[in-house]
């Protein structure tokens, strides 16, 4: 970024004379920085999947967990930082439970999604505020079948078959591209999520991480659930082979250990 | 409280709408009173909220008339938000949030029907507490308790339209003859995939009964 030191990233309310606003985009520095973040839609529901790194070897299992629930059947999977990402959840719980006291209907992903874009939005607007470092994925199976949304710091919302963020996010995405998720059931895509984080994950980097995979499918009974534990178990037992499969090709030889 | 004013226009009134398979027929009597007198002996009580969303107004004009204002307009602001219309089911808990959070100030008993894409045709009443019950056929107002009897009897799952409208008909008409605050015409409307036909039966040819 040349126009570091021009002054123009100072504050949001300000364009660079280019028409760019530099602060949104050191935003989504801060999400490409994050654990990667992988979301699925599928025929017959949708999966997330986040790779938690973690920063110490004292934290207890299945602390701070990346993904949430924001209503019953709706699911969210952030990059970025997770005190943003607690702020935008409530969001979304408040969004949700607002939408079902007006209209006693689940809100339709699509308009959640609008909503928390244009909230997100208004972060980018006013001198006082900075946006939030987070891209968050919302999952969730409404009236029209499965959804899959990813907003991002700038408050653009974009539906997606298939999406990534985080700093694994180019590996994910070109791993998602090769599956062929129409025909795909959300049994089979938890274990290629969670062979698409621990391919993304960079083990010279952060040596530390933990997978977290939920979803909402018919077998979770519409709702957004993290996956029952053999089903965790056997999706990273499948992560871990493919992985070990890919090493073999490359013929390395010698396990690091 | 849920009383009229002295003065205030009270839609007396006999409504009801029946559900049958591929749309909902729905009726009223027409006479608004202000104590013995009638305001108006042609009354329309058959208020369009949305395309295909109607609402049977019965207790207060003047409050009724407000809430299906209301409600119409946030079912326009729906649609152009959800890029689809309204269903019925959203069209009538919208009424029914507004009955019951002022529930202490209103006088008014409401019936929703309609057809939509999701739910097909769909009735449901909310009567004076705020309360919501979706059902096959709803009657309602003060000539309805006249009727229940015979719409209990008559009544048969699985009527067509021209069935319906003939049950409605004769419904209303009998409730008329017997409530003092209902009367006049009877106005129906037949809300279908496609469209809304309205008919008119004007009161001396409505259909043929005992009159004392």
């Amino acid at each position: 970024m040349t126009s570091i030191g021009t002054g123009y990233d100072l504050s949001v309310s300000t364009y660079s004379p280019d028409g760019r606003v530099f602060q949104v985009e050191y935003a989504q520095k801060a999400v490409d920085n994050s654990g990667t973040a992988v979301g699925l839609r599928v025929k017959d529901g949708v999966v997330l999947a986040v790779e938690k790194i973690k920063h110490s070897r004292l934290l207890v299992p299945h602390a701070n967990r990346r993904i949430m629930t924001a209503s019953k059947h709706i699911g969210v999977a952030t990059a970025g930082w997770i005190s943003d990402t607690r702020h935008l959840v409530k969001r979304v719980r408040d969004e949700a439970r607002d939408y079902r006291s007006t209209y006693k209907v689940e809100i339709p992903a699509k308009i959640i999604a609008e909503r928390m874009g244009m909230y997100a939005q208004a972060y980018t607007l006013y001198s006082a505020v900075r946006p939030f470092g987070v891209s968050t994925i919302i999952g969730t199976v409404d009236a029209d079948g499965p959804q899959l949304y990813m907003i991002e710091p700038s408050g653009q919302y974009v539906g997606y078959r298939g999406c990534a963020a985080g700093k694994g996010k180019q590996v994910a995405k070109t791993e998602i591209e090769k599956l062929n998720l129409d025909q795909m059931t959300a049994r089979e895509a938890i274990k290629e999520a969670a062979r698409i984080i621990y391919a993304a994950h960079d083990d010279s980097k952060d040596k530390l991480f933990e997978l977290e995979l939920s979803w909402v499918c018919a077998e979770s009974n519409g709702l957004h659930v993290h996956v029952p534990q053999d089903l965790f178990d056997e999706a990273i037992q499948h992560a871990e082979r493919s992985l070990n499969d890919d090493d073999d090709d490359d013929e390395m030889e010698g396990d690091d250990e | 409280m849920a009383s009229l004013r002295p003065g205030e226009a009270n839609l007396g009134t006999t409504i009801m709408a029946v559900e049958f398979d591929g749309g909902v027929v729905v009726g009223a009597d027409s006479r608004t009173t202000t104590g013995a007198y009638i305001a108006n002996r042609v009354t329309d009580k058959l208020t369009k909220v949305h395309d295909l969303i109607y609402c049977c107004r019965s207790g207060s004009a003047a409050d009724t008339q407000a809430i299906a204002d209301v409600v119409k307009y946030h079912l326009e602001l729906y649609a152009a938000q959800h890029n689809e219309p309204p269903t019925v089911k959203v069209a009538a808990s919208l009424f029914q949030e507004i009955c019951y959070q002022n529930k202490n100030n209103l006088s008014a008993g409401i019936i929703v029907a309609g057809w939509d894409a999701r739910d097909g045709a769909s009735v449901y009443e909310i009567p004076l507490g705020g309360s919501i019950h979706r059902q096959t056929f709803a009657i309602g107002g003060s000539g309805s308790t006249y009727i229940y009897g015979y719409c209990d009897k008559v009544f048969r799952d699985g009527m067509t339209k021209e069935q319906c409208v003939e049950f409605v008909k004769n419904s209303v008409s009998l409730a008329m003859t017997r409530d003092g605050s209902s009367g006049g015409v009877v106005r129906l409307a037949v809300i279908t995939k496609d469209n809304v036909e309205r008919i008119f039966v004007p009161g001396d040819m409505l259909p043929e009964q005992y009159l004392g």
